[in-house]
């Protein structure tokens, strides 16, 4: 069970295999990767900032990580998110999770970028010809986290 | 009450520094109370800090809501809601 914060890139590949290598138990991988779009609101996109809160971050994502747990019968996970500056098709973030059979760990990894996108302290700011602009948070990621209400 | 309060995101750009070693006032428990309090510093606090625009807090790592208690040697943070991810 593993979280990292890093201004560096990562290797999907090596990561999800080495996961996977350590888990025979484990019939089933999940992974989501995010990117950086290319276009946003109408606006092309030359950098994307992510800020975030150094200690809050790691804990949020424990909890995270911890709350998928109690849910799911899960064998591992690994979630990796980037902060710094960052340009179009770089990538961002990567959650894994491994369990037994797949159900568990396609409804997991969701769940855990649901809950990342809402209660995780990161800020995404970007330059686009128009100037600089914080990203608003949207409704639908709101929508999204509420599906996993008990 | 000494505390210390940290900003992020817009909410450091528009108050123009990141964290603040603060002696509240006897009367200041909450985050409401901390809120309105910063408010009365001037155009850009209030413009923060009176309710129109959504300021998420966390105290000592944890988010809270607003109804949230403030004991003394808190780290308070305030941001805009989060956007990672």
């Amino acid at each position: 069970m593993t979280v990292r914060i890093q201004t560096e890139d990562f290797d999907v590949g090596l990561l999800l295999n080495q996961l996977r290598l350590a888990n025979p138990g484990a019939g089933a991988l999940v992974s989501f990767v995010g990117q950086v779009r290319d276009i946003n609101d109408g606006d092309s996109i030359s950098t994307l900032t992510l800020e975030h809160y150094p200690g809050m971050t790691e804990s949020a994502l424990a909890a995270i990580k911890a709350e998928a747990s109690t849910r799911w019968d899960l064998m591992d996970s690994l979630i990796i998110h980037r902060v710094g500056t960052l340009k179009p098709l770089d990538q961002i973030v990567l959650v894994a999770v491994l369990s037994a059979h797949r159900g568990e760990a396609f409804k997991a990894c969701e769940f855990m970028m649901d809950y990342l996108k809402t209660q995780a302290p990161f800020w995404k700011k970007e330059i686009t010809p128009e100037g600089a602009r914080w990203i608003d948070a949207k409704l639908s990621d709101d929508a999204a986290l509420k599906r996993w209400n008990k | 009450m000494k505390i210390t309060v940290l900003y992020f995101a817009r909410i450091k750009e528009a108050v123009n520094y990141s964290t603040e070693e603060l002696d509240l006032p006897n009367d200041i428990l909450t985050i409401t109370a901390l809120k309105n309090w910063l408010a009365l510093r001037g155009e850009v606090w209030a413009n923060l800090f009176n309710g129109k625009q959504v300021v998420r807090a966390a105290i000592n790592h944890n988010l809270v809501d607003d109804l949230a208690k403030i004991q003394a040697n808190d780290e308070v943070a305030f941001f805009p809601p989060v956007t990672g991810g």
